[in-house]
């Protein structure tokens, strides 16, 4: 029973985890792209890399937090520009694989010995380069908090005001949405997402409203990043093509076009993940299963399991959870 | 699909092949005087660094696996026979105050985990040789390498009597590929014999000298490249062309190749011929039913391509972890044998490799004939352009794109299997690694088109081998997918697309 109520308590407390909200925002631009311009952008885990790194490598040479932040952003805005201006003219699949691939080799780039100097190449960036200009913001007094069954430091890698400040900024980034989506600009977005013709034929510039819509869900993207490696490293072989996969689970879980979808998808997917993994770890080190199903295959059969939930969320309820099946925009090439 | 067009393909042949004449002289003359250059560098304490009997081994290592957080430092030591010794001790000093002993085994280079990038000092302890293996006098006991992370630095001693040369030069650290997960040997090919041709450089591309001989050598691993690319790649093409989907499960399905290639042939020592057809038959089922299961009922239900495009993205996310579940999550070799190296044209490939580009060049043929000669054939071009127009004359469009399941499966599979054969080591991450470069393959030549997947195969693999020369070589992927968002700036239908595919 004590196994169990750990289990839980781990699984809750992802749903509050800085991972979580960092993949939420993430989900939130790829909502931006996806679900309200119809844009399959395939690389957001390169938005979030470059994110990471810009924000990493301006602190380490001495930029205070917001200008860090600035950077992180003004990194996601040119690389959506440098992809978008070839790509956005052509069919829709053109943008997924243009994307995956820029994000592979930002990840390449990242990790090769070639700028080892600022990118620290394979191994990454230490947390403890970049991570002081955001901890001396923390308004919290020193020591540990407990609420409920959670506890942890109040500032720090895994602390609460990583927890808040991560929360926080998906909130605004939450109202963000909600108040461009609803705006007229926001009605092109989806009217580009119905049908691109007429939009065309109302005389707006569709090839500029996508590339609007690319940047803001880019530097969505990067600021995503920035939260990733706020409690952890910054490491380019994290952010690869399995996080750009996740953050799609993440959206279409939740909903794509619905202002709460990635935020709901983000605390479903990874409390379930975490709660599968540990509860199949606890039952292969606890029980007989361990004979058939060894702690290390865990990670494996979680993996599966999430390409199965992804596949079979396309097929059977590709509205997610809050979606509305007429406003999605997979019918539209 | 513009399969009517083969003359194209044929000319681009010929233009290689009278490029590799033109070429050919330069290359068989400079072979003696680029052996030195490379031994220099990579060797500059040993004053003896003219002829040398150099013998790269090729081996990853059994006890030290490189990945994205390890170096590794590997040693063998030979006779003159080239059998390898075994209970020799060498001792591994470098930076950091690193020092450790490893001993010598006959089955695979001995190498040990070291904590830092940079050069490291071996020292072989001559008393531990075998009393009919000494080392020839004046040898030096020390070599040097360099470890880089992702990457073996290996380094071979020769011993025994009737040795010529005191040692060999030790080997660059070979990077395993830049993706660095991935773990393919690219140094396969650079197992040199005797004159020692054409030792494809590795590492960093400063700190080697330019010659024509290396462009040559890497003009040859790129055709390697290109040919088993373009294997793969067709079927990826087929399927686009035939159903309209970009199947990002296809890459799994070559490393599916390789990863049941590696259990039947390697765990379950079957031959190499009976082991790959098995693993063959096993991966076109799995194309049937995939079709059967899941692409069928969701064509019958009109499911848009972008739908089907993020189906078989989980489809891969799973295949990916099933093959991490069958073959574990390190590097793995088909055949654990040292490759045999044999120079034609000037060009040295292992054995396996020559055998493999022959292999995928006769299927490459039989598949263009299959699509311009065969009823069928015929039918799947016919409904690539157009499916209704081809179901109103009377084709099956159901049974043709069956077919092309099986075809792009099992094409993918032999692809796979060819390439954990003739490249040295792999890992489950070998089929997104090469996903990407496959799609900048079609998209190069033309998405949709037969022989576009050809045409841009071949040039994604010259590209990400002749890359190697000027750039460093964990960055070459990297050159071919800039290549691809070039493409799509410039000529978006890629090289033998048409305009009206793109829209």
């Amino acid at each position: 029973m004590d196994e169990f109520l750990r289990i839980l308590t781990q699984s809750l407390a992802e749903l509050i985890a800085p991972t979580t909200a960092a993949y939420a925002l993430a989900a939130i631009g790829l909502n931006l792209h996806f679900g309200y311009t119809g844009l399959l952008n395939m690389g957001q885990a390169g938005f979030m890399l470059l994110g990471a790194y810009g924000f990493g490598i301006a602190t380490i040479a001495g930029a205070p937090f917001f200008l860090a932040l600035l950077v992180a952003l003004v990194a996601g805005l040119i690389f959506a520009l440098l992809l978008g201006i070839p790509t956005l003219q052509l069919r829709g699949d053109y943008l997924a694989i243009v994307t995956i691939s820029a994000a592979e080799i930002i990840r390449w780039i990242g990790r090769s010995t070639w700028l080892q100097e600022w990118t620290g190449g394979a191994s990454g960036l230490q947390g403890r380069n970049y991570k002081g200009t955001f901890q001396d913001l923390s308004p919290l007094p020193d020591g540990r908090t407990v609420i409920g069954p959670l506890e942890y430091i109040n500032t720090g890698s895994d602390s609460w005001w990583t927890r808040i400040f991560a929360w926080g900024v998906v909130a605004l980034a939450l109202l963000f949405v909600w108040l461009v989506t609803r705006s007229p600009w926001g009605r092109v977005l989806k009217g580009i997402r119905e049908d691109e013709d007429a939009v065309r034929a109302l005389g707006k510039n569709v090839y500029s409203y996508k590339l609007q819509s690319l940047v803001l869900g880019g530097m969505l993207g990067a600021l995503g990043g920035v939260l990733y490696v706020l409690p952890i490293t910054i490491a380019p072989d994290a952010m690869g093509r399995t996080m750009t996969f996740f953050v799609w689970t993440v959206l279409l879980l939740g909903g794509a076009a619905t202002v709460f979808g990635p935020v709901l998808g983000a605390m479903i997917f990874f409390g379930a993940y975490m709660f599968m993994r540990t509860g199949m770890r606890a039952l292969s080190e606890n029980t007989g299963v361990g004979d058939v199903i060894s702690t290390t295959n865990v990670e494996q059969i979680g993996g599966m399991l999430v390409g199965i939930t992804l596949m079979l969320l396309v097929i059977f309820r590709p509205q997610g959870i809050l979606g509305n099946k007429k406003e999605l925009a997979f019918n539209v090439r | 699909m513009t399969t009517d067009r083969p003359t194209r393909a044929i000319a681009l042949r010929r233009t290689v092949a009278a490029l590799a004449i033109a070429l050919a002289p330069a290359v068989l003359a400079s072979p003696p005087a680029q052996a030195a250059p490379g031994a220099d560098a990579a060797h500059t304490s040993s004053a003896a660094t003219s002829t040398t009997a150099t013998r790269l081994a090729t081996d990853v290592a059994t006890d030290c696996k490189p990945d994205d957080s390890t170096a590794c430092v590997a040693v063998v030591v030979m006779n003159d026979a080239g059998d390898r010794i075994a209970d020799a001790e060498v001792t591994i000093t470098g930076p950091g105050g690193f020092d450790e002993t490893v001993t010598t085994t006959a089955d695979a280079p001995a190498s040990v985990a070291v904590p830092e990038v940079g050069r490291y000092t071996l020292t072989l302890d001559p008393a531990s040789l075998p009393a009919g293996e000494q080392l020839p006098d004046g040898a030096s006991t020390e070599l040097q390498v360099t470890a880089q992370t992702g990457g073996t630095g290996r380094a071979a001693f020769q011993v025994g009597g009737e040795a010529v040369a005191p040692e060999s030069p030790s080997a660059e650290a070979t990077t395993t590929a830049p993706g660095g997960d991935e773990g393919t040997d690219a140094g396969t090919g650079t197992t040199t014999e005797g004159d020692g041709v054409a030792t494809a450089p590795e590492g960093d591309a400063s700190e080697r000298a330019f010659s024509w001989g290396q462009v040559w050598q890497q003009f040859g691993s790129g055709i390697r490249f290109g040919l088993l690319l373009a294997l793969a790649s067709i079927g990826l093409n087929l399927v686009f062309g035939t159903t309209g989907m970009s199947n990002f499960a296809h890459g799994e399905q070559f490393a599916l190749g390789a990863a049941l290639g590696f259990i039947a042939i390697n765990q379950m020592g079957m031959s190499i011929w009976v082991g790959g057809l098995l693993t063959i038959a096993v991966c076109a089922l799995t194309g049937v039913a995939q079709d059967a299961a899941i692409w069928r009922p969701l064509r019958r239900r009109g499911t848009p391509v972008m739908q089907l495009m993020i189906v078989s993205i989980g489809l891969s996310i799973t295949l990916q972890y099933v093959i991490q579940l069958l073959i574990g999550g390190g590097s793995e070799r088909i055949l654990s044998a040292n490759p045999r190296p044999l120079t034609l044209l000037g060009i040295t490939l292992s054995t396996t490799s020559w055998i493999s580009m022959a292999v995928a060049l006769v299927c490459l043929i039989g598949f263009a004939l299959f699509l311009t000669r065969t009823r069928l054939g015929r039918a799947t071009r016919a409904v690539s352009d157009n499916p209704a127009l081809a179901s109103a004359t009377g084709i099956d469009p159901d049974k043709v794109v069956r077919v092309v399941w099986i075809l792009a499966t099992a094409f993918a599979a032999l692809a796979g299997l060819m390439w954990g054969i003739s490249f040295g080591s792999f890992n489950w991450q070998l089929g997104v690694q090469l996903l990407l470069l496959m799609f900048a393959a079609v998209t190069l030549g033309g998405l949709g088109t037969a022989f576009g997947a050809l045409v841009g195969s071949i040039l994604i693999g010259l590209v990400v081998e002749l890359s190697n020369l000027v750039i460093q070589s964990d960055l070459r992927y990297a050159s071919a997918l800039v290549i691809l968002i070039l493409v799509l700036l410039i000529r978006p239908q890629g090289i033998l697309g048409r305009r009206e595919r793109i829209g």
